[in-house]
């Protein structure tokens, strides 16, 4: 790893400041992506500005009907809360399946969400859900939020300090793992919200994250098992790699998502 | 002599678990020298290209950096080329093309992280740092990475003295007859069958610290080795490191090797010269991405193959073509691997009187492969074992019936393949296999799975394999460059506890418990009294290390051939002592006594005579040590029956091993639960390499599978209950009667695990790994074949 200055800050001014201070800096939130890709010379900030200590940005709480989850609370801490498992179980259920203990005990929903990589979990859960991202500087809405591979709509400076769900009247999460990784090779989130229903997947996507018009076309007039295996899944705009090609993730798609649908 | 508690045959705990289960084991990079130094090498990122210009002058200008090295430094100093120690000849009789290897590059690199330069720093992130600091130039060229492209005209070459990328073209048996065999077949069998390159991945990563004594012009080098001795000979006598007696090598507690460890590579040539050219300790330790490109590969066979069979079922002829894929440069034993642990095992368990393989060993740009657990033989075994399910198939018959009007049951027994297998009874393994794993309770456990929509499959494998590869004087004949005979030390001390000096050396299998089992047993002394010595050139005098299964039957052996010798003195001193015949002294229960009678002496006391020499017989020399080297006769021939059952999921692809029964034939067993450790860790590379585990390369070379990202490792989770049973022969070769059961796991199962799964599928055409992917693949290919229909 090459040096690099390590920041813990206090408050969101004291960690917009440490970032403002160097360009080349970058927000710690668990770094289980960030410290693997500087251990490897992939990254090489000179600075990094933890967040997990800055007041308020861990736990989680509900406002009414809303489910709070702070930006800097663990994939355990989703996983195991009362309010999570209350509101959205499809939700704790995600977090408890996040890569392994270790995994869990430090990573955070906040550094998931603003990495943005493409076989997350998270990502699926908040664009399903129609979750609202919050920053120190505004509320984004999950469909702004995220663009393309690791791209979000976060401006310099900016830093998540939390994630809002509505409540969804039927939701679950089923993916299958990458057999190396065991990242999502295919992840599919199916939501029935007040907005209708909405199927996501991640891990498959050339461009991320994505709805699939598809599923959700499919669903919408039958909410079933078989109407999801029959739905017409391309495989235009899948990634191919060695786990799985196009074609294989597409059938996988309409295969979680069945899945999905009989654990909703 | 009874001693059942730990003697042989007993479950004893394993001696050398507390300190590996409490972190208090001692491995290479737990080393710390005064004045140590790191190592990082500046590799190559191109698969092949010429290197036109070295810069080190902004890694040198950084502080901490002591020194940067290049290839053109080291030849400079007389450091010599790597080879590969058995020369394999071609048939027409020419020989091996064996291209230079400098463990530093100086005009060209032949696959991603060949290296170029070595830089030495103060710390370990420096060095790294530094090492990205040197700038190399590069002339890119074209890269090759499979084995059949390397052979086809308009592939680069990569070794100017390898014409065409040809290592050799080698073959055994008789083609003549395999043909008429052939031609006289009622049925034949064809396929192509691939054997997919793996990545060794012991959970050690390699590591070398190598101190120059200025003073002595001494070196000292611990390293991760299986064979410590053979790496200072090799050091020594071809690379020109240091002469063998300035030189001690020392292989500390060395977390697995499964073979890749067996091998002198690059960095270790490095770090004991760049200790002495910079008067530094210099400490390496390969971090996971290193190893994936450093680490010798093991297997990459891609064969076609034929077999005919008459009206019973009989086998007629077999054909086998193979091109093997040796990579960039010809590592150790790399050139025996697809040829005198490949080919001389393809007659399987069966009587096949016309044989005949033809193989091609080639260069790619690629890591380099040699022995990788079972070396040669898993390859032989999934060759024959898959041919023979699939065969059955055709034929309509049992796949245990078509085994069973095939198998060997007269020893010893000729093959057409140079081996003469001396024991075994295969139809009490396939028999014992059967039960086991009730066989005829399948189709039921098939139609209730088809209820929950599983495909359930049941796959045999019946393997025999060659280890303790031996005698010296007959593998010297076939090319070998060193002797395969092992060497032993027993000291008794003046108080009776006793130190064995092994030149086997254990990274896994348990020696410190087995070996002493065998002593404890032999003299009737507690086990804590005896010690085992190994991995220390300055300790042990000579030996040729632990790989192909050998530390049992061949090590093992000098043991007890050192044994006898002590023995034979101590019942003279005891005859001499209590005044009687050496014919009736008996060794039991810690004294050495007069049978018959109330005369005894301890033990101890008899260690105690040696050594105080106050009254030994006229004419004998003081001291209780005795040392044997022991040669082997013949190889030995574990063998055994595997059956796998699996259950897919037609969805995803998904496969289940849902039983694994193991029946092996092992020879004399020193400590059961040792043994079926042994299997289970072979299986687990077995099922891996079958479902999980390949090194892809792009075409450029570039290494796709570098990382557990895309590397898949068999996790417990993905593995089931072993149910293993033994059913053995006495091997009638050694004294013990042992036949090694270190590699059998990793051999037998591949082809039980690929026949399983094709039996679920109904598709025959499914190669390894099978992954989720390729089995869905292979179920799609019947949906359309039957839509075709």
């Amino acid at each position: 790893m090459y040096p690099t200055k390590y920041t813990k800050a206090a408050s969101i001014d004291d960690a917009v400041k440490a970032l403002g201070a160097d360009e080349e800096a970058k927000i710690l939130s668990g770094g289980q992506t960030l410290i693997a890709t500087m251990k490897q010379h992939l990254a090489a900030p000179t600075g990094l500005v933890d967040v997990r200590s800055i007041a308020g940005m861990v736990g989680t709480s509900l406002d009414g009907d809303t489910l709070v989850i702070g930006a800097a609370t663990t994939h355990a801490e989703v996983a195991g809360s009362a309010e999570v498992q209350k509101h959205t179980p499809a939700l704790a259920c995600l977090a408890s399946g996040i890569g392994d203990p270790a995994v869990r005990h430090a990573g955070t929903i906040g550094g998931s969400v603003a990495n943005n990589d493409p076989a997350a979990d998270y990502p699926a859960a908040l664009l399903a859900l129609g979750a609202t991202v919050v920053t120190n500087q505004r509320e984004i809405g999950a469909d702004d939020f995220f663009d393309g591979l690791f791209g979000t709509a976060l401006e310099e400076g900016e830093i998540i300090t939390a994630v809002k769900f509505p409540k969804a009247q039927a939701a679950a999460y089923v993916k299958f793992r990458q057999p190396a990784s065991l990242f999502a090779l295919v992840g599919v989130f199916v939501a029935k919200g007040s907005d209708g229903i909405r199927v996501t997947v991640t891990g498959a996507g050339d461009e991320g994250v994505f709805r699939s018009e598809a599923l959700e076309a499919a669903l919408t007039g039958d909410w079933s098992e078989a109407a999801a295996k029959g739905a017409d899944v391309s495989a235009e705009g899948l990634m191919s790699d060695i786990h799985g090609t196009a074609a294989y993730r597409a059938n996988l798609i309409k295969v979680m998502a069945a899945r999905a649908v009989a654990a909703a | 002599m009874a001693n059942g508690a730990t003697g042989i045959g007993a479950r004893v705990k394993r001696k050398e678990d507390k300190r590996f289960i409490t972190g208090k084991g001692k491995y290479t990079d737990d080393v710390r020298m005064e004045n140590q130094a790191y190592a990082a090498f500046v590799r190559s990122p191109h698969a092949h290209a010429n290197v036109k210009s070295i810069d080190k002058s902004a890694a040198l200008a950084m502080e901490g950096v002591v020194d940067v090295l290049d290839g053109h430094q080291l030849t400079g100093d007389g450091i010599g080329n790597i080879i590969c120690g058995w020369a394999v000849a071609s048939k027409d009789g020419s020989p091996m093309n064996m291209g230079a290897w400098s463990a530093l590059a100086t005009q060209k690199v032949r696959y991603v992280g060949d290296a170029v330069a070595v830089v030495i720093a103060d710390t370990q992130a420096l060095a790294r740092i530094a090492a990205e600091a040197v700038e190399v130039e590069y002339e890119e060229l074209p890269a090759v990475v499979k084995a059949d492209k390397a052979l086809t005209k308009s592939a680069p070459e990569i070794h100017d003295n390898a014409p065409g990328n040809l290592i050799y073209n080698w073959e055994i048996g008789d083609a003549a007859k395999a043909d008429a065999g052939l031609a006289a077949a009622k049925h034949i069998t064809e396929m192509e069958i691939t054997n997919n390159r793996v990545s060794p991945n012991p959970m050690e990563p390699r590591s070398a610290v190598a101190t120059y004594d200025e003073a002595e012009e001494h070196y000292t080098l611990y390293t991760t080795s299986q064979n410590p001795h053979v790496a200072r000979l090799v050091l020594s006598a071809f690379y020109n490191v240091a002469p063998e007696h300035k030189l001690r090598v020392i292989a500390p507690d060395v977390g697995g090797g499964f073979g890749a460890k067996i091998y002198i590579y690059p960095e270790e040539i490095t770090c004991l010269w760049a200790s002495m050219k910079t008067n530094r300790s210099v400490k390496w330790t390969s971090d996971r991405s290193e190893a994936f490109i450093t680490d010798a590969h093991g297997r990459d066979h891609i064969s076609t193959a034929k077999m005919g069979f008459d009206e019973n079922g009989k086998i007629t002829g077999f054909k086998v073509d193979t091109i093997a894929n040796l990579g960039a440069y010809m590592s150790l034993f790399s050139s025996s691997v697809p040829t005198y642990l490949y080919a001389t095992l393809l007659s399987g368990q069966y009587d096949i009187q016309n044989l005949h393989a033809n193989v091609r060993a080639v260069y790619t740009n690629t890591v380099p492969v040699d022995a990788y657990r079972g070396a040669g033989r898993p390859e032989a075994c999934y060759l024959i074992e898959r041919m023979m399910e699939t065969a059955a198939r055709e034929m309509g018959m049992k796949p245990a019936e078509l085994r069973a009007r095939n198998f060997v049951r007269e020893f010893p027994h000729e093959t057409p393949v140079i081996m003469t297998y001396d024991s075994g009874d295969f139809d009490a393994n396939l028999a014992q296999a059967e039960e086991a794993a009730d066989v005829a309770g399948f189709p039921a456990r098939q139609a209730e799975a088809a209820k929950r929509g599983k495909l359930r499959g049941l796959g045999y494998s019946c393997y025999i394999e060659a280890c303790g590869i031996a005698p010296s004087a007959a593998v010297g004949g076939l090319g070998a460059g060193v002797g395969l005979w092992e060497s032993a030390e027993v000291r008794v001390n003046p108080v009776g506890t006793i130190e064995i000096l092994t030149g086997s050396h254990s990274h896994g299998q348990g020696h410190e418990t087995t070996f002493a089992q065998i002593v404890a047993e032999r003299f009737d002394l507690p086990l804590d009294n005896v010690a085992i010595v190994h991995g220390d050139t300055d300790k042990v005098q000579f030996g040729m290390g632990t790989y192909g299964s050998r530390s049992g039957a061949v090590g093992m052996s000098a043991i007890v051939k050192a044994m006898d010798k002590v023995e034979a003195k101590v019942r003279k001193i005891a005859a001499h002592q209590l005044e009687a015949s050496e014919d009736d002294i008996v060794i039991e229960g810690g004294e050495v006594k007069v049978a018959g009678t109330d005369k005894a002496l301890g033990w101890h006391e008899i260690g105690l005579a040696a050594y105080t020499a106050h009254n030994l017989p006229p004419e004998m020399e003081p001291g209780l040590k005795e040392s044997a080297f022991y040669d082997p006769s013949n190889f030995t021939f574990p063998a055994g029956c595997y059956i796998c059952e699996v259950e897919v999921d037609p969805d995803t692809g998904t496969t289940e091993v849902v039983q694994f029964t193991a029946s092996d034939d092992f020879g004399t067993i020193i400590n059961p639960m040792i043994v079926e450790g042994q299997v289970h860790g072979g299986l687990a590379q077995g099922i891996g390499q079958a479902m999980m585990e390949q090194v892809i390369y792009d075409d450029d070379g570039q290494l796709i599978t570098g990382s557990y990202m895309d590397y898949t490792m068999p996790r417990a989770a993905d593995l089931p209950f072993y149910s293993v049973h033994h059913a053995s022969t006495v091997c009638p070769g050694n004294p013990l009667g042992m036949k090694g059961c270190g590699e059998a796991g990793a051999i037998g199962s591949p082809p039980a695990v690929i026949n399983a799964i094709t039996d679920a599928i109904g598709n025959n055409n499914l190669s390894m790994p099978a992954t989720p992917q390729n089995v869905w693949n292979a179920l799609q290919a019947v949906t359309a074949s039957q839509a075709a229909e």
